[in-house]
């Protein structure tokens, strides 16, 4: 499928700040189910800082605004060719072992109920496990937007049983890591046609790792696995670390943000 | 009744490395020592080098005590901790290399992964990345006990900002202005180079995008830090700029000071505040110490931070007791410097042995440091004991114990005359293009008799240590 993105992110300070550092996972993965026809990503008045790939593979691109400043546009425009590869990461070079995803964070520090859905899945092998953990974090969390938060953690939204996909892909990831498998949390964008208009195009959810495929993504909030819809983005240990725009400004200026993002396909 | 090692006197006779200094302290009655000792406080606190003791309360300039008998090495003695300490800094920094990596030694199965990707000081913002010449600990402080003529054992490692070595320059530039003729009558082996060759060695480490001649400063949390004194002494023997975080910004690939001649271009850092806080945009977004942006400057190659952030996993105690299986795994050599036997509270048996002689052991914290939450066996009280019982038991994971060693003691001046106190010794091991070492340390003596705890925080003072050049 060719998916074509247009993602725009304005910031607005109240006061102008004395500058701008920000910190992106914008770039789609260099894996077998997607090729970059061609892709730009622009910051107004934007000086590019350095770039690396890191240890899972992710591109990460730096950005400095010189201040002052009151209005940042961060502009990502681009083409991707998408395979279908049944949800399976294929091609994706990262050095680091499986194992160094096993930790938790704020966001996915077990709590009882986290450890019943992980109990849930207990003796079966790995690869149904992870199915079925998918199928019970969508179950027992109900999708609606407004009830959670950037915030709110795993054990939150498992009490609250209602989220976004945000809140699935954590509560995946802490059970996962709870049954012993290697999970992380994966920012990217989705292409969904006009039936089905619930979920924003900015899109989460999880890998987990399985011995004998690698890195699996399941995504709860569509209770399926990444197909030919998903563009990948980058992975962290939760949507903290897997933003695609991380960002800090200096100076008292209040932030406040708006955020459009389109995905369209073109048949060919 | 355990007999400690007297590095001075075997039974009544004086060992060689100390043959010299009889006569010095025969020359030295009571009012004389004294004397001396008032002018070495006197001048140790015109400099204005004191310590800090954290939670403590009291004076925080409280001066850390001197003490003006040397302890002194052989130069053969010397040779072997050298090429054992080299030896562990080599290990030590492959090991960062290798988990930051592949994880090859986790891989083989010489160290549990959860230990290494679950430890706290894992950082995971630097997976992937390979430091200039692979280094990651720059500065390699290795505690070291004797219990004998040819035992020495590791007690652990500094791998992240080992503090105290203007202790050890300022106790040799003390002794040599207070008792002049006793270099002349000893061939001392100097130390004062090692200002010099620490700016060398974070000069060698610039990052791969620095074409010139690299720029390197000191970034101090602030003069609130107890070891600020030594941020701003080392910054002045090196000739290099002592920064604070809003000293510094980021500006495209760069990261650059402000001076009073516009921004100046950084190239090595050598931090001396903690990973957590050093950049606001990766790491604890509350602080107000580091600078945003600054880790990705770092692991797009525009600057170079000593000790590489994540360096800290390979000095944590419970990761400790696996460094001779590092130095066996990336080296393929024997190691020459033992470890003390620890016993890991995570494991089963070994809670159940240390739990039954807590009265012998010595209980340590896997994160602790300074010399604070911990229980020396032998010197507590029944209701020390049991009140670290019950910590132990409550999260067993955080504790390691060891036995109580008995640490080797040199002759002290203390109120009465000279007596033994129990001294430990930290080196500090230089990592860059080059591996090297000025010979000697910092000794810390335990100023309390009978008292086995040396760490200044503790009430431990300090000694220069002598290496002899023959």
């Amino acid at each position: 499928m060719l998916l074509i993105v247009d993602h725009v992110t304005e910031y607005h300070y109240d006061r102008p700040v004395r500058g701008v550092v920000q910190s992106h996972r914008l770039t789609p993965t260099r894996c077998e189910a997607q090729k970059v026809l061609d892709w730009t990503v622009s910051v107004s008045g934007g000086v590019q800082g350095g770039s690396f790939r890191d240890g899972a593979g992710d591109w990460v691109q730096s950005w400095t605004v010189a201040g002052p400043v009151t209005d940042i546009t961060v502009h990502v425009q681009g083409r991707v060719q998408t395979f279908d590869t049944a949800g399976i990461l294929k091609g994706n070079r990262e050095p680091v072992p499986p194992e160094a995803w096993l930790r938790d964070t704020a966001l996915t520090t077990p709590d009882e109920a986290v450890r019943a859905l992980a109990a849930s899945v207990a003796g079966q092998e790995p690869l149904s496990a992870a199915h079925a953990l998918s199928v019970a974090v969508a179950e027992a969390i109900s999708y609606r937007t407004g009830a959670t938060y950037a915030q709110t953690t795993a054990a939150e939204a498992l009490a609250l049983g209602e989220g976004v996909c945000q809140d699935h892909a954590h509560a995946l990831i802490a059970a996962a890591r709870v049954a012993g498998m290697p999970a992380r949390y994966v920012s990217g964008y989705l292409f969904t046609d006009q039936d089905e208009i619930r979920h924003e195009a900015a899109h989460a959810w999880g890998e987990i790792f399985i011995p004998g495929f690698g890195w699996i993504g399941f995504d709860p909030a569509n209770r399926c696995c990444p197909d030919t819809r998903y563009i990948r983005l980058g992975c962290g240990l939760d949507a903290a670390e897997a933003a695609p725009i991380r960002g800090v400004s200096r100076g008292s200026g209040e932030e406040s943000l708006s955020v459009t993002v389109a995905v369209q396909t073109q048949e060919q | 009744m355990t007999t400690y090692f007297n590095e001075m006197y075997d039974g009544d006779t004086v060992r060689g490395p100390y043959a010299r200094l009889g006569d010095w302290t025969a020359s030295m009655p009571a009012d004389k020592r004294l004397a001396k000792q008032a002018e070495a406080e006197a001048l140790f606190r015109r400099i204005g080098i004191t310590f800090a003791v954290y939670g403590e309360g009291g004076d925080p300039d409280r001066l850390i005590p001197f003490d003006m008998f040397p302890r002194v090495f052989t130069n053969s003695e010397w040779a072997k901790l050298e090429r054992g300490i080299k030896q562990r800094a080599r290990a030590l920094n492959a090991f960062l290399v290798d988990v930051y990596g592949r994880g090859e030694i986790v891989r083989a199965g010489r160290i549990p992964a959860n230990l290494v990707y679950q430890n706290e000081a894992y950082e995971r913002a630097v997976s992937g990345f390979v430091p200039p010449k692979g280094v990651y600990s720059h500065i390699v402080g290795v505690d070291i006990v004797r219990t004998g003529p040819t035992d020495f054992y590791v007690l652990e490692d500094n791998c992240r900002t080992p503090s105290g070595v203007s202790y050890m320059l300022e106790s040799r530039e003390m002794m040599m202005r207070m008792f002049p003729a006793l270099f002349r009558e000893n061939r001392i082996a100097p130390i004062d180079h090692y200002p010099e060759v620490l700016r060398r060695t974070l000069a060698s480490v610039a990052p791969a995008k620095c074409d010139r001649d690299p720029t390197v400063v000191i970034l101090t949390p602030g003069h609130f830090n107890s070891a600020y004194y030594e941020h701003s002494f080392l910054a002045d023997l090196m000739g290099v700029e002592l920064v604070e975080g809003a000293d510094l910004f980021v500006e495209g690939e760069f990261v650059y000071m402000r001076t009073t001649e516009g921004p100046k271009r950084v190239d090595v850092i050598y931090r001396r505040i903690d990973d957590a806080f050093i950049d606001p945009l990766c790491f604890r977004p509350d602080s107000m110490l580091g600078v945003p942006g600054l880790m990705d400057v770092y692991r797009s190659g525009g600057v170079s931070i000593c000790s590489a952030p994540g360096a800290g996993v390979a000095d944590d105690k419970a990761v400790y007791t696996y460094v001779p299986e590092m130095v066996r795994f990336y080296l393929g050599e024997e190691p020459i410097l033992n470890n003390v036997p620890t016993w890991k509270c995570a494991n089963a048996d070994d809670l159940g042995h240390v739990l039954s002689n807590l009265g012998e052991l010595v209980v340590k914290e896997v994160h602790g440091s300074g010399g604070y939450g911990m229980l020396v066996g032998p010197k507590s009280t029944k209701a020390q004991i049991e009140e670290f019982r019950a910590l132990i038991l409550a999260d067993p994971g955080n504790y390691i114990a060891q036995p109580t060693l008995a640490l080797s003691t040199t002759p002290t001046f203390v109120e009465e005359g000279i007596a033994p106190r129990h001294v430990d010794l930290r080196p500090y091991c230089l990592v860059g293009e080059r591996i090297e070492l000025v010979p000697g340390g910092l000794t810390r003596v335990a100023l309390r008799e009978g008292s086995l705890v040396v760490n200044s925080s503790q009430g431990g003072g300090v000694k220069d240590t002598w290496v002899l050049a023959e």
